[in-house]
């Protein structure tokens, strides 16, 4: 099972090679150099059944040199693929800011920070990969903690191996680990959770050697990185992920993305988890368990009827549980069942959920 | 009570003058100042354009003393026109109503009394004498101190003297007068500067109070031709000129008379009109009664049988004569310059001609300039014809000129008679005619600026389009180069070169 990050790196590598050479022999044939990419309006932002998340539309923009109104920001934009490239090449890693500022070398500054992300967002779209994959991380970070091997491939650390469970407080999942091979892992499934405090709390209670399970701390609204690396896990390592999160529209949101994806990476294939499974808090779990909860504020309310309209929320558990919300009009956080003593989520809930979560 | 008997008494055209200075521009210190100039100037423009010699025109103001204004100038005017007979010299800067032009062709003067006006204003504020001296064949001059004998309208001369001309030919008008310099300053530096428009062939100077000396230096070698003297057209005779015709005719039949005495009139039309009219062409015009000749008059007017006045009499600058002035004097980015086809109104010739000019050091806004028969015209400019023009009846938005444009508009009007509405000749009525190709001219002038400014603006979008190409396509080849790995970067400069045309793939 070695190899994986090396072949996404030729993938991308690829791509990038074949842009440079259309737009290279336009050139030399005399015509304006331009791309074709699929449309990100909102209107052409569709959900796909089949892959179960959301996909751009068949509708596409064409960015060409000859424009002038384009001509810049198609510079701009062969400038961030051989950036990237370059990036990739020499196994550097970057951030959004650092593109901002890197183009000033060649006087093609952008306006702000957003005129530079959203070119990151058509290089992504125009190749149809994350930005991760051509080197450029974004500033938030998430953890993740238990018993897999992975192989580093950057450089200085090519070849050197670690365990994830080395270290209590988790591993950073920036650049590094996203680019690492997966080694070995007595693992048997993953728990994605919302918080940190519950991440330390997992560790703490050995839910890794206990369930078999690798724990990863999503920090609240996963970042891409974390999205892609719960992917892997699921698809390279065939382990089931489980996602508890807290036990309101927000959480429900959060684990729907991690399953579904975002419609802000709609034009991203492949870093969601079709098969990852939102195993609570539901609004069910508040009244059985009898939670302390809060009353719904009024953005609670107005985010449940926009999740209501959501294709993502139209059946199963997340249609089921949205009308328990609706009902209920209550929510509760995972540290709530402190109320049963510190470690009940572990020692009760848990194991009840692992059992739930077979019949989803 | 006995009552005074109304004294019933014959003035003399001086002292008509006199009490009725401001009908003629002598109304207060600083505008008789500016008319003084004005009129003395332009003697001296008529005098060597007669001649055909291209004018040099040397004026100086001095004050007397070192009061506050208003206070007594001395103004002096040099030419080098074909100066005046000796024997004439009094009399035509000593009399009222004694000039060269009571003709009908085209003069900036229509009477040549302006030059006297200027005097009397003189003598009558400053009781000072005016010296005048002329030399018509570069080898005697002739000089005299006088003053004008107001209630006999006469020259009164104090003191004559001859000496050597040293090869100068022109006239020379020295005189004293109370006036306002502070205040007449803008006005007269602008006479100057559009004077210098309306003759871009002439050289004018002119030295302030201060020393300092304003030069206009000609811009080009020619001048207009001349205009020829012509005989009064039918439709523009008035009932006291058809009477001096007769009193001073020879010819023994009306039919005769008419054709020999009117312009674009020959034996057939004459009679044609006669037959038509009801008069005996073999009539003796000088049995006329004072009604038949009334009669006749209207009939000569009603009649529309008449071929228009030609416009031989006309010297208009022309298209390039204007442009030439236009350009040099307000150093513009763009000028054009229209000429009208003749045209008459009652009779009377006129050609338009207007030049509109674009950028360059022009300011913002649009600015009108008038000349009427080369004559700038600074006042009451709201009050004239063209104001009426450029602000009621053109459609300034159809020409795209953005906002606030920087334009000035250049009118000229020549005729045997412009159609001034007061005395001091500066503002030109709304005759529709005169109205009529004001308008046509001033739009075709704006066409042409109009595509003068796509053509640039297009050129310059070229240009820029151009700029940005040269600018980002290195960098698309080189950076497309990298990601190919190729070894050289491709040939963009066939795309700079064709912009413009985008090729299918």
């Amino acid at each position: 099972m070695t190899g994986v990050a090396a072949a996404r790196r030729e993938a991308v590598l690829g791509r990038l090679r074949e842009l440079g050479e259309r737009v290279y022999q336009d050139i030399e044939r005399g015509v304006f150099p331009s791309v074709e990419i699929r449309s990100r309006s909102v209107t052409n932002i569709v959900y796909d059944e089949r892959a179960r998340q959301f996909v751009l539309g068949p509708r596409t923009v064409k960015r060409s040199s000859h424009n002038l109104k384009q001509l810049r920001a198609f510079t701009q934009l062969l400038w961030l693929a051989y950036f990237s490239n370059r990036l990739i090449s020499e196994s550097r890693t970057s951030t959004l800011r650092d593109v901002y500022y890197s183009v000033q070398a060649y006087n093609l500054d952008f306006t702000d920070q957003d005129e530079s992300d959203e070119l990151v967002v058509d290089l992504e779209t125009l190749l149809g990969r994350p930005r991760e994959d051509f080197n450029i991380y974004p500033e938030e970070r998430s953890s993740i903690f238990g018993d897999l091997t992975v192989e580093y491939t950057v450089p200085g650390y090519e070849g050197r191996r670690i365990n994830l469970s080395s270290h209590p407080d988790g591993y950073m999942i920036g650049p590094s680990l996203s680019t690492a091979e997966f080694i070995d892992t007595s693992a048997e499934l993953v728990l994605a959770v919302e918080k940190g405090g519950l991440f330390t709390r997992f560790v703490e209670e050995r839910v890794h050697e206990r369930f078999k399970a690798i724990i990863v701390d999503m920090a609240g609204q996963a970042p891409r990185a974390t999205r892609y690396m719960l992917r892997r896990l699921n698809r390279e390592l065939g382990l089931p992920v489980l996602i508890l999160t807290d036990g309101d529209p927000w959480g429900a949101h959060i684990a729907a993305v991690v399953v579904a994806g975002s419609a802000n990476a709609a034009h991203i294939s492949e870093i969601n988890v079709p098969d990852a499974k939102w195993v609570g808090i539901w609004a069910t779990d508040i009244r059985r368990w009898r939670l302390p909860s809060e009353p719904f504020n009024e953005q609670d309310l107005k985010r449940l009827d926009e999740l209501g309209r959501d294709p993502r929320y139209q059946a199963g558990i997340w249609r089921e549980q949205l009308e328990e919300f609706r009902r209920l009009k209550r929510k509760s956080e995972l540290e709530a069942f402190a109320k049963y003593g510190l470690t009940a989520i572990v020692d009760r809930y848990l194991p009840l959920k692992l059992e739930e979560a077979k019949s989803l | 009570m006995s009552r005074e008997r109304p004294a019933f008494a014959e003035i003399s055209p001086s002292e008509f003058f006199y009490r009725n200075r401001e009908l003629a521009g002598f109304t207060n210190p600083s505008r008789a100042l500016y008319s003084a100039i004005r009129e003395l100037v332009e003697n001296s423009l008529d005098a060597a354009e007669s001649a055909r010699i291209k004018p040099v025109v040397e004026v100086s103001l001095q004050p007397e003393g070192d009061g506050l204004d208003p206070r007594p100038y001395v103004l002096a005017v040099r030419d080098n026109g074909p100066g005046v007979d000796p024997v004439h010299l009094p009399n035509a800067f000593g009399k009222v109503f004694f000039g060269s032009k009571f003709t009908l062709k085209q003069a900036r003067g229509m009477f040549g009394m302006g030059g006297t006006m200027a005097i009397l204003y003189g003598q009558i504020t400053t009781n000072r004498p005016v010296t005048i001296e002329s030399s018509v064949d570069g080898v005697t001059l002739h000089g005299y101190r006088m003053l004008i004998d107001i209630e006999h309208n006469r020259p009164l001369i104090l003191e004559r003297w001859s000496r050597e001309a040293g090869g100068w030919h022109g006239t020379y008008v020295r005189l004293t007068l109370e006036g306002d310099y502070t205040r007449a300053q803008q006005k007269v530096l602008e006479y100057f500067r559009q004077s210098a428009m309306a003759t871009p062939y002439a050289y004018l100077s002119f030295t302030d109070p201060l020393g300092r000396r304003v030069e206009h230096l000609p811009a080009v070698d020619t001048m207009p031709p001349p205009p020829r003297e012509t005989l009064p057209h039918p439709h523009g005779l008035d009932v006291e000129a058809l009477r001096r015709i007769i009193r001073a005719a020879k010819q023994r039949t009306l039919h005769e008379l008419l054709y020999k005495n009117l312009h674009r009139v020959g034996p057939k039309i004459a009679m044609k009109f006669l037959l038509h009219s009801g008069f005996d062409p073999n009539r003796d015009p000088s049995t006329l009664t004072n009604e038949e000749i009334t009669a006749l008059a209207r009939a000569l007017h009603e009649y529309d049988g008449f071929l228009p006045p030609d416009a031989s009499c006309l010297s208009p600058l022309g298209e390039e004569l204007l442009v030439a002035g236009v350009r040099k004097e307000l150093r513009c980015e763009f000028v054009t310059a229209v000429s009208r086809p003749p045209a008459a109104y009652s009779g009377y010739p006129f050609i338009v001609e207007v030049a509109v000019a674009y950028g360059g050091e022009l300011q913002n806004g649009v600015r009108l300039y008038r000349l009427a028969n080369r004559i700038p015209l600074l006042y009451d400019e709201s009050s004239d014809v063209a104001w009426k023009v450029i602000t009621e009846e053109i459609n300034w938005r159809r020409y795209r000129l953005g906002d606030n444009p920087p334009i000035s508009i250049i009118t000229h009007i020549c005729s045997t008679r412009i159609p001034y509405k007061t005395v001091g000749k500066e503002y030109v009525a709304d005759q529709p005619d005169i109205e009529r190709e004001l308008r046509n001219a001033v739009r075709e002038a704006l066409r042409r600026l109009s595509h003068y400014l796509s053509k640039k603006s297009s050129l310059e979008m070229a240009q820029r389009r151009s700029n940005i190409y040269q600018r980002y396509l290195p960098l698309i080849a080189r950076f497309s180069m990298e990601l190919a790995g190729r070894g050289r970067p491709p040939d963009y400069r066939k795309l700079v070169a064709g912009q413009g045309v985008e090729m299918r793939r």
